[in-house]
């Protein structure tokens, strides 16, 4: 006890989330289901000595926390699917300019204007191919409050580790209920500061020239380190080249300092897997409605199921949903799209057969009831 | 306790909405309860039926949608046109005498209070409406105490109001107990 | 080697016989010369490009203006005129087509006490980077924006622009051009910039002169610097190479509000057209943080 409760809505949560990671500069554009995020921030930032902008676009605001996160400064945007496909282009910008930011989706459905006041989870395949070239993408999730301040906490700090964007999935649902949270205490979550170059001023400074570890020292712009940022295939120095060698090795590095540190990335949750042989794989709000149907069968049948709730969908947990669902006998994917989390599960999963999709596409939540009926169809009349 | 699932509907601009998030908000700060809200949002939120879910229970609630509440409260008739056929069988239906022409044939315990014509007649400003409808509500399922919402308030209303709101709240929880049975 | 000697000033003291004072002539090039990232000289502009007089005389302005290098972000988009941020020796930003004054708005807010510079071409500010430009513009934030008009897109190999104007000829007009063309003064006026100026590359002390004073300017300024593109606009449109077009520009165009703009309404003005004090966004949320915080 003595921990502070909130009842707050899940957008307020990420706002509380991010500030606590030590954000202290935001610009975004009013869109439901997010815009309580950009409202929210705008209150509390001045407060603090930060600064809000409502840009005059999505493409601005992304533009915007690139240019605020050079200066030094932890930077966030927020929106939902329209305007999540108007920052693709600069979204790419970051990952090749290696710019630390956090960008939060709150998904509505889709395609186009779609349902903008209805949940769904249609954005899982964008937030990864969603821009154009090879590259890598770290994109998040959670399903209650408490699980998206931690997780909204942990992309601060990817972010800044590996110099990277990192994407929040979340949606309507998650974002517009409230219930409640306890509010984490100063230093209980650690922080990751960036982390910046000890080189000094009249000495010559490498912005792209990795350390042994991968990690890439910043300094901030406006210090004594002048230096090139672009989104042209570049060398060491920041400058545009096309050298086959600068290239491939500079592609190699933002898709290796990704990929190679999967495991560092990966959060996921368990429910009764240990003895599980019907296996639900789910994130984000789809994964309360599994929950539900795990904890109410196990409790009133004593049915054999569990949960694999995933919170990192990118890089994709391949090794451990393979490792999990071991044994088996069913895997049901619980998401509201048509299979965007599907298909890599089967890619994991021997054979790939045996890997249902129990889903809602038609901006209605996903209920209990929705995945009970799949599971009967798979399970077969004896279950 | 009984999971207790409650739907909040009426119009936009009578509070439904506030009244939810205030009677969750006393259950989870002030009871040491699980509650989560959720309500409709969009051009549906602005005029038209408006809906607020909410769910009071002592263990983890993780679907946080209303299918089938046990308690529901309709503030028009529009609103209960739509939404009563929802109500789970033997459930608790609340309805103004003012706004809501009900139909005998619902599987419910329907009540029908004068709440409107009572925050008319005694407080004179349809404003804590939604106040003394929460009243009567946590008087007829006693979901939480009075002091719990109006602690809540409290944290909400600029001081100046604090008494409309304490009165408004003390009148419905006086109308719901009449309505018991 | 000093790829600077090559271009932009050898052009000038040839155009400006009265600057050819041997002694400050040499004070101002060992100046310069240190603002500029020599080892990416010569530079990538094609031979008679109006861009780099637009650099010259960008690095004359900064330096009589006595301003650090560590001072002063640059932020380009892309096109011709982006490439300007890759030859100078500040804090450079090169960034995606159009949107080089939101990143630069983010890097000005987020630390109001450094100098924004943004140069742009005429596609870049005003075709795909036009909302950006008029709500810079409106926000009045203290950046300045040099949008080197050569009326056309240069890298892509000669298509119309948005300031093309009506009955030239692209490689996408190849039958004339029947879009009409933006007035950037007056754009930039009406969409509430706070400095406006315009000038050409053959009137390049002008260019400096309205630099400095943008730049000195608290607000949003914009200076519209007409440049020449002998490689594309001048050889469809059949000007003539690089000299005639700047002798063009020389002929046509006239001091803000002279006799002869009245005699000949067609001729295009250069000067101020606006200058004026108004509140500058960074300071106005400064005043709210200090109005709210602690």
């Amino acid at each position: 006890m003595g921990k502070k409760i909130k009842f707050i809505q899940g957008n307020e949560v990420v706002v509380e989330a991010a500030l606590y990671a030590g954000l202290d500069f935001y610009a975004g554009y009013p869109i439901t289901p997010s815009t309580e995020i950009a409202e929210h921030m705008s209150v509390r930032l001045p407060k603090i000595g930060g600064k809000f902008i409502q840009m005059e676009d999505e493409l601005a605001s992304l533009c915007a926390i690139i240019g605020a996160s050079l200066t030094g400064h932890k930077v966030m945007t927020a929106t939902s699917g329209p305007g999540f496909s108007l920052m693709q282009e600069s979204l790419g910008y970051a990952i090749m300019a290696e710019i630390p930011c956090v960008i939060v989706n709150v998904q509505r459905g889709g395609p186009s204007t779609g349902l903008p006041t209805s949940v769904a989870q249609g954005d899982v395949g964008q937030a990864l191919w969603g821009t154009h070239g090879d590259h890598a993408i770290v994109a998040m999730t959670a399903s209650n409050h408490q699980d998206m301040f931690s997780v909204t906490v942990d992309a601060f700090n990817i972010a800044e580790t590996y110099r990277t964007p990192v994407i929040l999935l979340f949606d309507e649902v998650v974002g517009h209920m409230r219930e409640r949270i306890f509010m984490p205490e100063p230093g209980e979550i650690p922080l990751m500061e960036r982390l910046r170059t000890s080189i000094k001023e009249g000495i010559d400074y490498h912005p792209y020239l990795p350390r042994e570890d991968g990690r890439l020292p910043m300094s901030d712009f406006g210090g004594v380190h002048r230096y090139n940022v672009t989104g042209l295939a570049h060398d060491m120095w920041g400058f545009p080249s096309n050298n086959p060698k600068v290239v491939h090795g500079l592609l190699r590095h933002l898709i290796d300092k990704i990929n190679n540190n999967a495991n560092q990335l990966l959060r996921y949750k368990e429910y009764y897997l240990e003895d599980a042989r019907t296996v639900l794989i789910s994130y984000g709000a789809s994964a309360r409605s599994a929950l539900h149907v795990v904890e109410s069968r196990r409790r009133r049948r004593g049915e054999r199921i569990g949960l694999l709730e995933l919170q990192t969908l990118w890089p994709f947990p391949f090794s451990i949903v393979r490792q999990k669902c071991a044994n088996a006998k069913y895997v049901v994917v619980v998401e509201m799209n048509m299979g965007q989390l599907l298909q890599p599960v089967r890619m994991a999963i021997d054979p790939p057969e045996k890997v249902y999709l129990a889903n809602r596409i038609d901006g209605v939540f996903i209920t209990p009831t929705d995945i009970r009926s799949v599971l009967r169809l798979i399970q077969g009349k004896g279950m | 306790m009984e999971r207790c699932r409650l739907v909040f509907s009426g119009s936009g601009g009578q509070g439904v909405i506030t009244a939810a998030i205030v009677l969750a908000e006393a259950a989870v700060i002030h009871e040491g309860l699980i509650s989560v809200q959720a309500q409709s949002y969009g051009p549906e939120a602005r005029g038209g039926a408006t809906r607020s879910d909410v769910i009071i229970s002592d263990s983890e609630i993780y679907f946080p949608k209303v299918n089938q509440p046990n308690v529901l409260v309709c503030l028009t008739q529009e609103a209960y046109n739509k939404f009563y056929t929802i109500i789970r069988p033997g459930g608790l239906l609340i309805t103004d005498t003012r706004f809501v022409k009900t139909v005998e044939k619902v599987d419910a315990r329907q009540r029908e209070l004068p709440m409107y014509e009572t925050v008319m007649e005694k407080i004179g400003k349809p404003i804590v409406f939604n106040i003394l409808m929460l009243g009567a509500l946590i008087s007829l399922t006693e979901a939480v105490r009075p002091e719990s919402v109006m602690k809540v308030i409290e944290t909400r209303i600029p001081p100046a109001f604090l008494e409309m709101n304490r009165k408004s709240l003390q009148m419905g929880v006086d109308l719901g107990r009449e309505f018991r049975s | 080697m000093d790829g600077i000697l090559d271009w932009g000033i050898l052009d000038w003291k040839i155009r400006n016989p009265e600057i050819r004072n041997p002694k400050s002539e040499i004070e101002v090039i060992m100046a310069v010369k240190d603002y500029i990232r020599k080892r990416f000289f010569p530079h990538m502009w094609c031979p008679g490009c109006g861009h780099g007089i637009v650099l010259n005389s960008l690095l004359r302005a900064v330096e009589q203006l006595g301003m650090r290098k560590n001072e002063i972000v640059m932020v380009s988009g892309i096109g011709c005129s982006s490439r300007i941020s890759g030859y100078v020796d500040f804090h450079t930003l090169h960034t995606i087509h159009g949107r080089a004054l939101a990143f630069a708005t983010g890097v000005k807010m987020s630390r109001p006490e450094l100098n924004l510079i943004v140069p742009m071409g005429d596609g870049d500010a005003l075709s795909i980077g036009g909302n950006h430009f008029i709500h810079a513009a409106r926000r009045n934030i203290n950046i300045t924006a040099v949008v080197m008009n050569n009326r056309i897109y240069g890298m892509t190999g000669g298509q119309y622009s948005p300031l093309s104007g009506f009955g030239t000829l692209a490689t996408t007009a190849p039958y004339t051009n029947i879009d009409q063309d933006f007035d950037v003064a007056e754009l930039s006026q009406a969409a509430g910039a706070s400095f406006v100026a315009r000038t050409t590359t053959y009137h390049v002390k002008q260019v400096i002169d309205l630099l400095k004073q943008a730049i000195q300017h608290k607000g949003f300024s914009v200076v519209e610097v007409l440049s020449q593109c002998p490689t594309y606009f001048g050889r469809k449109n059949k000007i003539g190479d690089a000299v005639e077009m700047m002798e063009h520009f020389k002929e046509n165009t006239t001091p803000k509000g002279s006799k002869a703009k009245k005699e000949n309404p067609d001729l295009i003005e250069r000067g101020i057209f606006v200058q004026k004090d108004i509140p500058e966004y960074c300071a106005e949320y400064s005043k709210i943080i200090e109005k709210v915080s602690g």
